[in-house]
């Protein structure tokens, strides 16, 4: 394990950072080599990337916090436009200092203007001889807003002349930013994923006060036992072991076990987290009504999850709509005459042929179709006649607001409308019935 | 017309109040989630409401209103058309709470409010500064009007955002809201409602599960429409309550749009609304269609000339004919006898609701059990089929009759003490004898029972003394024996008395259950004019189109345009005959022959000679006439231009593919 060394900060302030840190000394080393004392000027910009729930946001976060040094920490897809992103980065900037003086709200139109009130803001506070840092979460947002945007903060160190690096964080790689024209290569940094071993060290050290620490990382390691297969993202990992630890203590408080009692521990816990798996995992229910249900212990019925309720009500003719809509969608338009007419012509298809079309229909996916024809199968699938009122049409419109149907490019409303139908078979069996 | 504002308020009353109440077991849930918030996940409420779109307005702002009263102030409502993106969404969310606050806090700081609508960014530390602001007055200062309770929790009332039509909003928008929301859920404690049409599916479909896993969602189903419908016909049409009533057909009507085409609560209230109109506007003897109190006063009021309208009911003269002559004479000369008469049966009319409605719901309990439901499952089916004629002389009836003949006892025993309550319970007066006689029914059944447990104990023992018969042919005899003597001992007293039973319950439908056709006067009450009903809510676009222009007659009513169809008269207006000449080409037309014949049908009027001077040239005029025409078929949508071939048009109308 390599030890936090750098020459430019407490000995006492590495330390804590080491053990706030778990599993990531490697990277934290390499970002204090290249942020190199306080007052040096550093790389203009940095371009950290890796998976999610790779520790990205918060190794940034204590690195900066711990070692005191000045920075702006702003969201991108909380500031979704440039105007507002810019102003929250001069806010912080503001309020980083002159605590005694009221922020008060700088209107930023542009990058331009920016970069003026970014000198303004650094001048007036005695910032010179250190270094700032911007960090943008989430920096696949800034590729929406204005193109100057990226280019100019991977450059912003040349544009203010000052002491500044912006750190980008995100979670795809950095070619997939590179805006067509070039601009300026950041500095790449790739944050790898947590291996079971380092999932097992990080979720094992907020142990709960009230057991001790051996405890709580057997129960760790059963939980990844189960989870890890499915699952490797830390933060769900985290939220899983908190639901479920209650079940796992619930031995011992009862007496039954001591904390020692590994094996049978597992015994009690190993099928609910089975079934924790099956539910909460998945949001079927929700953290709170899984509590809930261990509150109660006993088992009140089966709890409906969301996907139990998938059976939807609708008006007979909605009914009707729907299935001429889905035949719409994935028969021919020439085998129309087939199949709804009385007196079809002659068969002529080989079977192999039908077969190939009846697999790829549904590999295609839905195809668009005009209202006269929606209207001309529904017909002929309804028993009795239907008059075309306003009714039946407004409940085409209905079922494009629910989502079932799609109106398929809707540029010319003269023309007449093509729609799609969204639903899956299975939807439409189920209505069918 | 005060009577059908009455009804119309009491009418909404009702939906409010039966709303309220479906929430009422939602909104304590809600108020429970809020102290129980997890680290980072925003407590949510999936709100399943069916597929009946139109109504969810009504239901949400009643909720909003509950929300208001009893949670909190602060509630935004957003709809998907509102918000294209994350920044107008902020937007409304932003400048809703804040005008909410508004409201709330009366008028005090109204100069900062009308600053921060233009100034304040939409961005969520805004949002989250104004919270902590806003909070923090009413922690310090005055109390407010709601219900300020011991529990802590209240001290930061949670921010309600409703999303009224899930469906419809784009997912970006809503990734991007629960993100950032869930980034400020310690500081602003927010609560989310989805309200969902289809199914809770579409939360999946919609949100990528790193978004959802910030949710903690919890799913309530609302009552199903058709439940609702049910309960709306039973508190409005199955009332004494109410003098007004809907015929069969008229039901039938309704009923049907509701099931077939909408699954609208609110189109049927107001369909209902447009009955009470038209019934009201139409016959003129509705004057008499109100509360039983107001009806002597009302009838002596009646003129000379209302008088004579009743005489001409079909009803009244059937009535009239059935009595002696010498009375005949009195009613149909003498205003004073009349009015008279006319009170009497209209009491008499009141009386047979009264009944008609609590028989009704017995008829009900018994059906409704009955395998295959011979007369309907619900009760507006039983209520429709007993106005259509006369309910004991369908097959459906005799079949249900068969069908209850062979009822067990315990189901039997229930539905008679169903039937007892719904007597009891009733207005009527006529009631208290068969009140009496069913629960008679009811101690004999009950003796019944302990004769049946003795009986049990006989056989109970029987079969002991059959193992010891070790003889196969005796067993076998003895065997039969006691099949014989179960079948014709024990259970034909509880079959005569279940036979007796039914009976009686036939004799009561047979006496109370008149279709109201058959009694005097029911045109006062009954609204039975359902082709006029269908006209006016099943709307044919396409059909009035067409004989618009197909047949200007029927609209302008002028005689010189009525023609004997076939044939273009060249007297239409010219949008008429372009139509009429559109009808006959395909897909594409040809714009210089249209016109041609146009010309030609315009030109025979004026005879053969004027045709002979321009048949090679076109009158300046006509062709004017012409493009006027054709740009207005353009305008309806009728037909549009081509790109496919010079001077055509192509024809978008049906049939034109």
């Amino acid at each position: 394990m390599p030890n936090l060394e750098h020459p430019a900060y407490p000995a006492s302030a590495l330390l804590q950072l080491e053990s706030l840190v778990p599993c990531r000394e490697s990277q934290v080393s390499m970002l204090l080599s290249i942020f190199g004392e306080r007052q040096q000027f550093s790389f203009p910009s940095i371009f950290i990337y890796g998976h999610t729930a790779s520790g990205k946001t918060y190794v940034m976060q204590t690195l900066l916090n711990t070692l005191k040094l000045p920075h702006v920490f702003v969201n991108c897809v909380e500031y979704f436009t440039s105007r507002l992103l810019l102003e929250e980065i001069l806010m912080q900037l503001q309020s980083h200092s002159s605590e005694t003086q009221q922020t008060s709200h700088v209107p930023c139109e542009n990058f331009n203007d920016f970069v003026r009130l970014f000198k303004q803001a650094v001048a007036s506070r005695e910032l010179q001889d250190q270094t700032v840092y911007i960090v943008l979460d989430r920096a696949e947002q800034l590729r929406e807003m204005e193109a100057n945007i990226l280019p100019a903060f991977l450059r912003l160190q040349e544009l203010t002349d000052k002491n500044v690096t912006v750190v980008l964080l995100t979670e795809i790689v950095w070619e997939l930013f590179r805006p067509n024209n070039g601009c300026f290569e950041p500095l790449t940094l790739y944050f790898p994923d947590y291996s079971i071993a380092h999932l097992q060290k990080i979720l094992s050290q907020n142990h709960p006060p009230e057991y001790s620490a051996d405890f709580y990382a057997a129960y760790i390691n059963i939980l990844l036992g189960v989870f890890y297969m499915v699952c490797r993202d830390l933060k769900e990992l985290q939220h899983l072991a908190v639901l479920n630890f209650s079940k796992y203590c619930e031995p011992v408080v009862r007496g039954e076990a001591n904390e020692r009692d590994t094996h049978k521990l597992w015994k009690n816990i190993e099928p609910h987290l089975k079934k924790a798996m099956q539910t909460v995992y998945l949001r079927e229910i929700s953290s709170s009504q899984w509590e809930r249900l261990q509150h109660d212990n006993g088992e009140p019925g089966p709890l409906k999850g969301l996907s139990a309720h998938t059976h939807v009500e609708l008006p007979y003719y909605s009914k009707f709509l729907l299935i001429a809509a889905y035949l719409a969608s994935y028969n021919p338009a020439r085998t129309d005459k087939r199949f709804f007419l009385k007196h079809h012509g002659k068969i002529r298809k080989t079977n192999s042929i039908k077969k190939h079309e009846k697999t790829s229909s549904h590999l295609i996916g839905p195809k668009p179709f005009p209202l006269d024809r929606l209207l001309a199968i529904l017909y002929s699938i309804v028993d009795n006649r239907v008059a075309p009122t306003a009714n039946i049409f407004s409940q085409i419109t209905s079922l494009v607001t629910l989502q079932l149907l799609s109106v398929v490019g809707r540029n010319d409303q003269l023309d007449g409308p093509r729609y799609k139908c969204t639903v899956s078979l299975d939807f439409i069996r189920a209505v069918a019935r | 017309q005060q009577i059908q504002e009455d009804l119309n308020k009491q009418l909404f009353d009702n939906l409010v109040s039966f709303l309220r109440r479906s929430h009422s077991g939602f909104q304590e849930k809600t108020t429970e989630w809020t102290c129980r918030m997890k680290t980072r996940e925003i407590p949510t409420a999936a709100l399943v409401l069916g597929v009946n779109v139109t109504d969810h307005d009504l239901t949400f702002k009643s909720l909003t209103e509950v929300l208001h009263n009893n949670v909190t102030p602060y509630i935004a409502l957003l709809e998907a058309k509102d918000c294209p993106g994350i920044k107008n969404l902020m937007r409304k969310l932003i400048g809703q709470l804040m005008n909410c606050r508004v409201d709330v806090d009366s008028l005090e700081e109204e100069d900062y409010v009308q600053v921060s609508q233009n100034r304040i960014p939409c961005s969520m530390t805004s949002l989250i500064s104004w919270y902590e602001s806003v909070t923090k007055k009413t922690d310090a200062g005055t109390p407010r009007k709601r219900r300020t309770s011991s529990s802590r929790h209240w001290q930061s009332p949670p921010v309600v955002v409703m999303f009224q039509d899930m469906e419809s909003f784009t997912t970006r928008v809503l990734q991007d809201f629960i993100v950032i929301s869930s980034q400020h859920i310690h500081e602003l404690p927010l609560v989310l409602i989805f309200g969902i049409a289809t199914s809770p599916m579409i939360i999946h479909n919609l949100l990528p599960h790193s978004v959802s896993s910030l949710l903690c969602i919890e799913l309530f189903q609302s009552l199903s429409c058709k439940e609702h419908l049910s309960t709306i016909i039973d508190k409005l049409l199955l009332t004494a309550q109410f003098p007004f009533k809907l015929g069969e057909k008229v039901l039938q009507v309704l009923i049907n749009i509701f099931l077939y085409h909408d699954f609208s609560v609110q189109n049927f209230v107001k369909g209902f609304q447009l009955c009470i109109l038209e019934h009201f506007f139409c016959q003129p003897l509705s004057v008499l269609c109100c509360q039983l109190g107001d009806v002597k006063k009302k009838v002596n009021s009646l003129s000379h000339n209302q008088c004579e309208n009743i005489r001409r009911l079909p009803s009244f003269r059937r009535y009239v004919e059935s009595q002696a002559s010498e009375q005949q004479i009195a009613l149909l000369t003498e205003d004073n006898s009349l009015k008279e008469t006319i009170q009497k049966l209209l009491e008499d009319l009141h009386i047979y609701h009264e009944n008609y409605i609590p028989v009704l719901r017995c008829l009900h309990v018994f059906t409704s059990s009955l395998p295959k439901y011979p007369l309907g499952k619900q009760i507006r089916e039983l209520h429709c089929a007993c106005l259509e004629n006369r309910v004991w002389e369908t097959e459906e009836y005799e079949s249900s009759l068969q069908l209850a003949r062979m009822l067990n006892r315990s189901d039997l025993v229930t539905m008679l003490q169903q039937c007892v309550e719904i007597l009891v319970s009733s207005p009527g007066k006529e009631f208290d004898e068969p009140v009496e006689k069913l629960k008679e029914f009811l101690t004999q059944f009950q003796k019944l029972e302990e004769e049946a447990f003795q009986e049990w104990d006989v056989s109970v023992s029987s079969p002991k003394e059959l193992q010891k018969k070790t003889d196969l042919y005796h067993l076998q005899k003895t065997l039969l024996e006691l099949k014989e003597s179960r079948r014709s001992k024990k259970l034909t007293k509880f079959e005569m008395l279940r036979f007796e039973v039914i009976e009686y319950i036939d004799s009561l439908v047979r006496n109370y259950l008149v279709p109201a056709d058959h009694k005097t006067l029911h045109e006062i009450m009954y609204f039975n004019t359902a082709s006029v009903l269908r006209e006016h809510l099943n709307a044919a676009p396409r059909i009035a189109l067409h004989t618009a222009l197909n047949n200007p007659y029927s609209y302008l009513e002028n005689q010189a345009l009525k023609s004997d169809g076939g044939s273009i008269s060249n007297k239409a207006p010219d949008i008429c005959i372009v139509y009429k000449l559109h009808l006959e080409c395909g897909r594409l037309i040809n714009l210089s022959d249209w016109l041609e014949a146009f010309s030609t049908v315009v030109m025979g009027a004026e005879g053969p000679n004027a045709d002979a001077a321009s048949s090679d040239h076109v009158d300046d005029v006509i062709h004017a006439r012409f493009i006027r025409a054709v740009s207005e078929l353009e305008l309806l949508g009728f037909i549009k231009p081509s790109k496919q071939k010079a001077d055509h048009m192509a024809r978008l109308t049906w049939g034109g593919c």
